[in-house]
């Protein structure tokens, strides 16, 4: 399949809003892959990146690293997929290949730095990588993923980033039946905390500032919910964790939450936050504690985990919105006001038609 | 039956180290009574009796690398007996039913371990007194046995200083081959390099300046890296599995975890007031952990001292008398001694001691 200009909405020099736009997309090559995007997820680094808050980005820049669609054409190389297979695209698209990180599945620690969905620089035109908030994509097959037959492909979005980010550090520091899991932020990261945790056979508390998403964490499998403004609550709650999944990218006080955690407990830290965290020597020293950070994961291990979606029927929550509606749906992002995680239904809306509002 | 012993601490009176006079409880049936012939001197010893970590019941004597002879034993005890070289760490009892307890983790109890000096106890004053005296009663359970090949004097600080150290290495997986940077060459730091070199480990110290170079090498440190050299720790990046951060004063944590490699841990072991400031993005991009650690047990004390017996590890030390105490602090304060102030309190702690001020 040669190369070929698609739809898709990103922003410009011109335009700083998300807007309809076209892309190149590069010609099928022998280990490539060609998708036809079906739906993508919306992360917060989506907007973090358009939003130039990451630093100034390489126009036009095009977001998305929850793709998910089906397979239209493959490169004469190709073993890994075939055309009409259900097919998914996270957070990388090429790594060096070369490296220890690389050679261990640990593509998302790169030593020469991993290639990224989006805003990576590439050989292919434009110079920079093009995300997920297109028609099609065009992947080498080491770096796309099979999703199970049985899972709801919108559904299934979410977990290239927010459901891989969570499970790599869950199955890392040793999360396992019986463990204890608190889980700090309720948003596309959390829930997929409580849902895994939930299924590993762990015991999930949702620490939350206020009861108004108590039934959704209990909806979600979670035993509790300790609402960390009730001081004599946390108090009592002291020791009682083996570890926080903290989800929370916005400013917070991490060295709050230890007291939660029991000796050798673990702090997961998966949460971009932009301020540093003022972290006390006592506090880790006392009980043997860690903070310890994630990020996403490599192919293999996010191979695994869609195969364990697939056996146990795990998907996200999500709330599948129009093309035109992607600004409105970072606005609300921004808010937290979603249930858990936005998808764009990029098959039924991105066309030379759309008209993103804002 | 109890006794009264010649000690130095200080008191409401007094706010320097001076000769004092303390009770001792007599020898239960589980207790093993030590006459005491060395104590090291440890920062925590400065920072409790300075009141820097709150005000503290007086009379306060510190000292928690406690070596000597057992002199009488407990009608129980099975452990020791009259004559052996014994030691005491950091703790003199804990609760001895909790998880933590029964898991050989006494320093993390959850009711809270008693320690050597400063502990609420049953005894008289009230409060535990520690080895900066002329003997000391234990339970059995909390003595540990020091090697006959090693010198009593230099083997002191291994119970604190060392078990510091031991204890973490071995838990977040310091082996052969691992590459370790230790941060700080003090009386943790050096016992740090001591040790990560007989596991098999590189080492590297981690020094602002070429000071102490030749002294890191001595130890067996295969290199020094100074710090403020901005292009050798720019090179250094991504090359270490382990810091070992000795550092009590305030400094940068964060500065560091460059030097680190994907899945690497920055062991946090000393007692830095001020907090880090720790930025997310440090440890997400590479999985990387700050973890800490306070001592160890006493099995786990118990293993690091048969390897030293072993192995002919012990701590370097500076041998001084007990008037010596407070100028000793003095110099402590300011990192001047290769590595640590070991009071003799046999040969200079009596009737007639003076402490200099």
């Amino acid at each position: 399949m040669s190369a070929s200009a698609v739809f898709a909405i990103g922003v410009t020099e011109e335009n700083k809003n998300l807007h309809l736009i076209e892309i190149p997309r590069r010609a099928v090559g022998p280990n490539d892959v060609h998708i036809d995007i079906e739906y993508c997820g919306m992360c917060h680094s989506d907007l973090h990146h358009c939003r130039q808050e990451w630093g100034e980005t390489k126009k036009p820049s095009v977001p998305g690293h929850e793709i998910v669609g089906r397979v239209t054409a493959v490169g004469s190389a190709v073993t890994k997929f075939k055309v009409g297979d259900a097919a998914g695209v996270g957070c990388f698209v090429d790594s060096c290949r070369t490296c220890a990180e690389c050679k261990d599945d640990l593509i998302q620690y790169c030593e020469k730095g991993v290639i990224g969905t989006y805003g990576n620089k590439t050989a292919d035109a434009p110079g920079h990588t093009l995300g997920g908030y297109s028609q099609a994509i065009v992947v080498d097959q080491d770096y796309v993923l099979r999703i199970p037959d049985n899972l709801d492909l919108a559904a299934a979005a979410p977990l290239l980033c927010a459901g891989i980010t969570v499970w790599s550090p869950m199955k890392h520091y040793g999360v396992k039946a019986g463990s204890k899991v608190a889980v700090l932020g309720l948003g596309g990261l959390g829930h997929m905390a409580v849902k895994f945790a939930k299924a590993f056979g762990a015991h999930v508390t949702v620490l939350s500032r206020s009861p108004s998403k108590s039934k959704e964490a209990l909806d979600l499998g979670a035993e509790n919910v300790l609402i960390t403004s009730d001081d004599a609550a946390f108090k009592a709650a002291a020791r009682s964790f083996d570890f926080i999944v903290d989800t929370v990218s916005a400013e917070h006080d991490l060295a709050a939450y230890l007291s939660l955690l029991k000796t050798d407990g673990t702090h997961i830290l998966v949460g971009g936050s932009p301020v540093p965290f003022d972290l006390p020597a006592f506090a880790l020293i006392m009980k043997r504690i860690k903070v310890g950070g994630s990020l996403v994961g490599g192919i293999k291990e996010t191979q695994e985990m869609l195969d364990f979606c697939g056996q146990t029927g795990i998907v996200s929550e999500i709330e599948l919105v129009k093309a035109g509606y992607a600004e409105k749906a970072w606005e609300r992002m921004l808010k937290s006001d979603v249930k858990f995680r936005f998808v764009l239904d990029i098959k039924g809306s991105l066309n030379k038609e759309t008209v993103v509002d804002i």
